[in-house]
């Protein structure tokens, strides 16, 4: 499919990216983006989680560069080193949380490094309101320019970066995901200020999950899969159920086999589970021997979820039994003794501690099992430390080594190594193989194969479709914080997962 | 279906250490604070009059019993990144209470009992305010550091109760016989004892340590982080009111403004004494030696007639080091590793170790 010109215009593009690759050591972030952007016209960009849209939108920013691949900026090729040259070439990135100084006005935010000065080398405060109130005329918004910016919706935040952005007179103006936190009448009131944008004859970059915004707003659509460039099509001409194809199509089948394992009784129930604003009503079960997978999109709910059956987490309402025993709220330290564990999104910060040992790591979570006559004796560390490392061949030469030394998939194995030796009922992995090396990877999914096969109940939350269909005996999709939707391992495909983690409806 | 299908390679092996015990044990900050004791102890044997004399040892260990009492929980506290400012005021409200119920008729033990209980309760306000309602260590302490000592000296005024029974006062500054080390010596060095096993030995002091190192990573392996600190806030109460009595016997005198500043002292030494105060590493013996080598240089240079306001200067430098020694070197550490073009990794980090403890980084062991 080749790319199409949009309507309104007929200049040269705006933004071109051909073939752009990135990595970080062995993880391939993105291996030939390509991207098109027209003066006046707005371009969506979709793809799954971990498509490479981020990245992209990083490169064109100025805070990552290119490893390879052609970068044009209004017919110039730019290699930005940072993110104030992208700044002041006129490219401007409107992200989903702006990052705004709380405690100055609306005014002192718009203007903040660059204020208009007056005599004596005084800022020029008159002056300054008077081209934010032209600013928010133009854009048709009703802000306070003096108020501060502390307490402001989200999306009068964003509306605030997007004056900054004019003021500074952006070409083009990437929007990351601005949606997400949005309510109906404020997406409508950005959408307005979007087309405005355009017909002035600005090029915008409109990153979203949501199709029927895309529809709404968009001129053309660019579909990435896997840190590849798929497509480019005039909306006009394009249909969800061809977006979704281009965003999952490919072999899945043979990737990350479960083997079978037998499925024994139930181990954990989760019953009206509810955190206003966080997730709701959110009821399931998980058997002996199963891997449930959560399914869904960044930001749709799972690893809170996942955090309030553990512990860590706080809910409103709503009951978590395992094994029969009902688990109280928020303590973790109890859901541990009763046979949950939790193998967090966040590696580094939650998972392990960075500056301690390979050995205290591993034993941190039975420390108390450990002990004789209530000392804990170096001996008897270093041996369930070296078994269960030993377990999970955690590649390292010395059990006193620090953990933060270790690469992420050595990480992922002394998190998990830590608590398999609780010997946990349910395991709870999320996000189990994020960052981790292709090598690694599967280590990590054998593993959970064959804990499960050993009786162990997993839920599994991964943004990686691939693993979710390879690895999962049912998914469980979770879409704005309710589960919409559970299919079974036979009917699960990459377009009936995706479509559900996008619609609020579930499918039949 | 049997387990026997799984793959079975010769399970691999581990070194407990990657480095031979020596080096674990001699070359660590803490070993540096204590050979630093041991030099200027030989330096001021030699170079002051009257202070290699059994007396001087005597005065020493009576002069800094109490910030050695205060620096066991001190470390703790700091391990796990926080900070506990008002110990000299519990010192004083302590002292206080001690000398209001002796007055009042109450039989001595009672009054340490109730001296104890009071700075429990001290102790149990910081860990509430901190770890219940939420507040930095360092505001809430800096409050109850006034707090704690507007309630001493209200309570006594500018008054102080004297004329407590020598057989007490007696215990706090008489010497173990035959020798020039103070009997409170022995309740020092028990506590000492349990602190340490505490610290270094128990799953109470894994957790510590995994807390400072990274509190929420801690939270996310079941160490109860709340908890731990309520629990080291008032053993910090309990042992600077424990401070409070022996200062006030070792003296004679209950008075609300006893050992103000002191706060500065214990933290100095256990900062000195190689606790980060950033959170997550230190250990007792140093911090132990920590305190005796400010203690020494400050004795040795008293009795060589040095202003005591040149004697802070020196304190306050050795502290402004010992904070910025650990970065320091770290800098240096990382400097020189990039000059040899070596990334910490793998058997790279251990490059410079006798061979006993090199192995082959081998290659995953993958195949069926």
């Amino acid at each position: 499919m080749s790319t199409t010109s949009a309507p309104g215009s007929g200049q040269g593009t705006a933004l071109r990216l051909d073939g752009v690759a990135k990595s970080f050591g062995p993880v391939i972030a993105l291996k030939s983006a390509s991207l098109d952007m027209l003066p006046g016209s707005i371009h969506a960009l979709i793809g799954e989680n971990g498509a490479g849209k981020s990245t992209l939108v990083k490169i064109i920013a100025g805070l990552y560069q290119r490893d390879s691949g052609v970068f044009e900026y209004q017919g110039n090729v730019v290699d930005f080193s940072n993110t104030a040259q992208s700044k002041d070439a006129g490219i401007a990135v409107i992200y989903q949380e702006p990052t705004l100084f709380p405690d100055l006005s609306v005014t002192e935010n718009i203007f903040m490094g660059r204020q208009p000065t007056g005599s004596l080398g005084r800022i020029d405060r008159k002056a300054m309101r008077a081209t934010v109130r032209d600013l928010f005329s133009q854009l048709g918004v009703n802000i306070d320019p003096d108020r501060p910016t502390r307490g402001l919706s989200i999306a009068d935040q964003q509306i605030i970066e997007i004056a900054k952005a004019i003021s500074l007179d952006a070409r083009v103006l990437i929007m990351d995901e601005p949606t997400a936190a949005l309510s109906g009448v404020e997406v409508d009131r950005l959408f307005k200020v979007a087309r405005g944008l355009r017909d002035e004859g600005r090029a915008l970059l409109f990153i979203s999950h949501r199709f029927d915004e895309v529809f709404a707003l968009c001129d053309t659509v660019t579909v990435m899969r896997d840190g590849e460039y798929v497509a480019t099509s005039a909306i006009a001409e394009t249909t969800v159920e061809e977006m979704v194809h281009q965003m999952v199509g490919r072999e899945v089948a043979t990737l990350f086999p479960k083997e079978p394992a037998e499925i024994g009784d139930e181990v954990l129930k989760v019953s009206n589970l509810t955190e206003p604003g966080v997730f709701h009503d959110v009821s399931f079960s998980v058997r002996s021997g199963e891997i449930v997978a959560l399914a869904g999109l960044v930001g749709a709910g799972r690893s809170e979820i996942a955090q309030a059956i553990f512990g860590v987490d706080n809910y409103e309402s709503g009951t978590v039994t395992i094994n029969g025993k009902s688990v109280r709220k928020h303590d973790p330290a109890r859901a541990m003794d009763l046979g949950i564990a939790l193998v967090p999104e966040d590696r580094r910060k939650q998972g392990v501690v960075l500056d301690s040992s390979v050995a205290r790591n591993i034993t941190l979570a039975i420390r108390k099992t450990l002990t004789k006559a209530g000392l804990l004796w170096p001996a008897a560390e270093n041996q369930a430390a070296s078994h269960w490392a030993g377990r999970l061949e955690v590649k390292t030469n010395a059990l006193d080594t620090t953990v933060g030394t270790l690469s992420g998939g050595n990480q992922q194995k002394v998190v998990l190594a830590k608590w398999l030796a609780t010997n946990p009922s349910l395991l709870i992995v999320d996000e189990p193989t994020r960052g981790i090396d292709i090598g690694t990877k599967s280590e990590v999914h054998r593993d959970l194969s064959r804990l499960a096969g050993q009786g162990l109940a997993i839920i599994m939350i991964s943004s990686e479709l691939p693993e979710v269909l390879g690895m999962a005996d049912r998914v469980l999709v979770v879409h704005e914080g309710r589960i919409t939707a559970e299919i079974d391992r036979a009917d699960a495909t990459p377009e009936s997962v995706m479509f559900a983690a996008t619609h609020s409806k579930a499918v039949a | 279906m049997s387990n026997a299908t799984i793959e079975k390679t010769a399970p691999r092996t581990y070194h407990d250490y990657a480095q031979p015990l020596w080096r674990r044990v001699l070359l660590t900050r803490e070993m540096a604070v204590v050979v630093a004791l041991i030099a200027v102890y030989i330096v001021a044997a030699i170079a002051v009059p009257n202070f290699s004399a059994p007396i001087t040892i005597t005065y020493l260990l009576l002069d800094v019993a109490a910030i050695l009492f205060i620096a066991l929980p001190m470390t703790m506290i700091i391990i796990t990144g926080e900070i506990d400012l008002s110990v000299a005021s519990v010192v004083g409200l302590s002292s206080v209470m001690f000398g209001i119920t002796y007055q009042a008729g109450i039989p001595i033990p009672f009054c340490i009992l109730i001296s104890l209980v009071i700075g429990a309760i001290a102790g149990f306000i910081n860990g509430f305010l901190i770890t219940v309602v939420g507040l930095p260590s360092l505001a809430v302490t800096i409050g109850t550091l006034a707090l704690f000592r507007g309630l001493a000296v209200g309570f006594l005024g500018t008054t102080a109760v004297t004329g407590f029974p020598d057989t007490w006062s007696d215990l706090a500054t008489s010497t173990i016989p035959g020798t020039p080390i103070p009997s409170i010596m022995v309740i020092f060095v028990v506590l000492l004892i349990l602190f340490a096993l505490l610290l270094h030995a128990t799953p109470f002091g894994r957790g510590v340590f995994a807390i400072g190192q990274s509190s929420e990573a801690a939270r996310f392996s079941g160490v109860r982080v709340e908890r731990t600190k309520m629990k080291l806030f008032i053993l910090s109460g309990i042992l600077a009111a424990l401070a409070g009595v022996y200062y006030t016997l070792r003296y004679g005198s209950a008075r609300g403004d006893n050992a103000t500043g002191m706060e500065l002292g214990v933290i100095a030494a256990v900062l000195l004494g190689g606790v980060s105060i950033f959170g997550g590493r230190g250990a007792l013996h140093g911090v132990i030696a920590g305190v005796l080598l400010i203690g020494t240089l400050a004795s040795a240079l008293r009795l060589a007639n040095v202003t005591s306001d040149v004697i802070n200067i020196i304190t306050g430098t050795l502290l402004v080091f010992s904070v910025v020694s650990p970065s320091f070197f770290a800098w240096a550490r990382s400097k020189w590793a990039r000059s040899r073009g070596k990334r910490g990794s793998g058997s790279a980090t251990l490059a410079a170790d006798p061979p006993a403890i090199t192995q082959p980084d081998d290659t995953p062991s993958n195949n069926k």
